[in-house]
């Protein structure tokens, strides 16, 4: 079984961090990957930065272009996780856009990627219908697990696909938006969170974009299994630097 | 009208013109691209769709567009050179042609507010326009430096109406527009509707804005039948910035082999300058925008900023349409540097008294390279006129 598929079986709401690798400091990646496990972070999601982020908001847009000025690049990342499963034993996904993957090779980066531990992978560019005619079975061969998304506007129809394609967890847009933090949820949210947990689906759901603080947390996991904090996590660092992932974490739970 | 001729160079019913193309889009612009994708072709063909399109291209655009037989430029070049005129468009463009279908698909879809991307201005222009005509609200997205370098036509998109908001990410041009606006249908996906300006973005786009400009290749075959007698040139020519002219000028030659399909790109300051938009000669297979394309990208997969003279050329991609027309070797792709552009620009106003638009200049600039025979038959898409250039010309030569 795949880390995140055991992850995923614990009893408890889980804890996922987002980070763009490649900031603030080129060098930054293994020891924030260190500290969030220490800190008791469930799963990460380490971001390859794009030069055109087009789900993203500003803050993971300008960590994104701060990082390629550094100098991250796909190769460099792989490089710097070389011998990661040494130390972190947490569950890692790799989450970027579709082009820097391509370019790479399709192949080449899945089996990268199984080489180094990676155990999933989220490219919100690559849709379903694609995916499923054209690399799906490279990801699978790899044993990677893709994730999809789905927002308050997906159809139930379409949800139900998108959940018989998935074999980890579903990732949760919480509203129609880009990446952001945001203060608080409204009563769009919870219909949509009822809505989504009442549907009884197979794969569990894990709420992100607009986490930003313990309430938001505690809200989005009332009904789902987890969430995922990126934008405000990334603030935070950029306000108190990248030795400082702990003083966030215990902020959160 | 819009026809439906049955061609290997048109999108199948994914989205796809070969290994081009598609709907490279995450999941939150899913179900506006799939109302508009399972709806487009159906409304189109609606007669009282088409009455519509019909009325206003012929009333308030100003169609069917002359097709000027060029004499004193065709005897410079020792051959015959007709020109369609896209420059008497309102607006001053063929964008206005793709706006129009928009906006009535958008009024069908049930949208009041309409967004847009733009470079130089003129599909900024062209939107603002179509909807001060319908009254719906506007939001135009432009980067904050083409903000600076086009304040004429941000003037104008004021003064019709449109809020014109700057696009502060990236390299803050054209490219970092289309991810503002495309991000604004992200946060707003029930209301709103995006007029993309050209052949790109995900599927349906590339071919609904192929067949709302497919009205100037459907004008040029009966005109050129009217006055040489056949419907089919030896050669088509147009500039290609996202592609859409162009689109509009193959189109119903795509699947007529006699006819040579010249596509014109920008090569700014020369191919291996490093400052370029030839993104035939300098792109690889990749993803931009939600199009699998030719794009300019550094080996990692990041997207590089182009350039050209002209801000209508200077996107890092082209339309899936003409991708495949590049690798199938259907069409010729031919690269022109701004000072030749410059040059044709200047010369076509000397001789035909016609002031072109600089992405214009670029395709009535390839006869210094490209020879023709006497009785070649060559129709040119005169795209735009010169008016939004008139500063560039200044500087340029210094008038
Ligand atoms: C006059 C004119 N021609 C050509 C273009 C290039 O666009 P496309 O390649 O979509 O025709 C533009 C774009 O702004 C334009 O204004």
């Amino acid at each position: 079984m795949n880390r995140i598929q055991q992850k995923l079986q614990e009893n408890k709401k889980l804890l996922s961090l987002y980070f763009t690798a490649g900031y603030p400091a080129i060098n930054d990646t293994m020891s924030i990957l260190q500290q969030l496990q220490d800190s008791g972070v469930d799963m990460v999601e380490i971001g390859l930065p794009f030069s055109d982020p087009l789900a993203d908001g500003p803050t993971i847009q300008e960590s994104s272009t701060a990082a390629l000025k550094n100098g991250m690049t796909t190769q460099l990342l792989f490089d710097q996780l070389k011998d990661v499963r040494k130390t972190i034993d947490i569950p890692l996904i790799v989450m970027g856009y579709f082009n820097p993957m391509l370019q790479y090779g399709v192949e080449k980066f899945c089996a990268t990627c199984a080489a180094i531990g990676i155990d999933g992978i989220i490219m919100p560019d690559l849709p379903l219908a694609e995916y499923e005619a054209e690399y799906k079975t490279i990801f699978e061969k790899h044993g990677l697990i893709n994730v999809f998304l789905i927002t308050p506007q997906t159809s139930d129809e379409r949800i139900r696909q998108i959940d018989a394609a998935s074999n980890g967890f579903i990732y949760m847009v919480s509203s129609a938006s880009t990446t952001g933090a945001q203060s608080g949820f409204g009563n769009t949210q919870s219909d949509y969170f009822k809505r989504i947990d009442a549907m009884n689906l197979t794969n569990p759901q894990i709420v992100g974009f607009g986490i930003s603080n313990s309430d938001t947390f505690q809200a989005a996991t009332a009904f789902a299994k987890g969430a995922i904090i990126g934008s405000a996590f990334i603030k935070h660092i950029s306000a108190h630097g990248a030795n400082s992932v702990a003083d966030f974490v215990k902020t959160i739970r | 009208m819009i026809t439906e001729p049955q061609t290997n160079y048109q999108a199948d019913d994914r989205g796809y013109y070969g290994d081009f193309g598609g709907a490279f889009i995450p999941e939150m612009l899913y179900p506006n691209v799939e109302e508009l994708r399972s709806q487009y072709v159906q409304i189109m063909q609606e007669p009282s769709f088409q009455k519509e399109f019909n009325q206003l291209l012929k009333d308030y655009v100003g169609r069917p567009t002359p097709l000027y037989y060029a004499e004193r430029f065709s005897k410079k070049y020792n051959t015959k050179i007709y020109l369609k005129r896209e420059d008497l468009c309102h607006t001053g463009a063929h964008k206005v042609n793709n706006t129009i279908g928009q906006i009535l698909m958008a009024k069908r879809l049930g949208k009041n507010r309409i967004i847009a991307e733009t470079g130089a201005g003129q599909h900024g222009v062209a939107t603002a326009t179509v909807c001060a005509l319908m009254g719906l609200e506007c939001i135009v997205y432009m980067g904050a430096i083409d903000i600076e370098r086009q304040a004429p036509n941000v003037a104008r998109m004021k003064m019709l109406g449109a809020t014109v908001r700057p696009a502060m990410s990236g390299s803050r041009t054209l490219k970092d527009a289309t991810n503002e606006a495309i991000r604004d249908w992200i946060n707003n996906p029930v209301d709103t509707h995006y007029i993309i300006g050209s052949v790109v973005g995900p599927h349906p786009y590339p071919d609904m804005v192929a067949r709302f400009q497919s009205v100037i290749s459907e004008e040029t075959k009966k005109q050129l039948q009217e006055v040489e007698g056949r419907e089919n040139p030896d050669y088509v020519v147009a500039c290609v910035g996202g592609g859409s002219n162009a689109a509009g000028l193959f189109y119903h030659y795509l699947d007529q082999p006699e006819v040579g399909i010249i596509a014109v790109e920008a090569a700014g300051k020369g191919i291996d300058t490093g400052e370029s938009a030839a993104t035939s000669a300098l792109g690889r297979e990749g993803i931009i925008h939600g199009s699998k394309t030719l794009l300019m990208q550094t080996p990692d997969g990041q997207i590089t900023e182009p350039y050209s003279i002209s801000a209508g050329l200077d996107y890092p991609g082209v339309g899936p349409m003409h991708a495949n027309l590049f690798r199938t070797g259907r069409g010729e792709f031919i690269s022109i540097t701004d000072d030749d552009a410059m040059q044709a620009g200047l010369e076509l106003s000397k001789l035909e008294g016609i002031i072109p638009a600089i992405e214009t200049s670029h395709a009535l600039a390839i006869f210094e390279e490209r020879k023709f025979k006497p009785d070649d038959v060559i129709v040119i898409n005169l795209s735009g006129r010169g008016d939004k250039d008139l500063n560039t010309y200044i500087e340029y030569f210094k008038l």
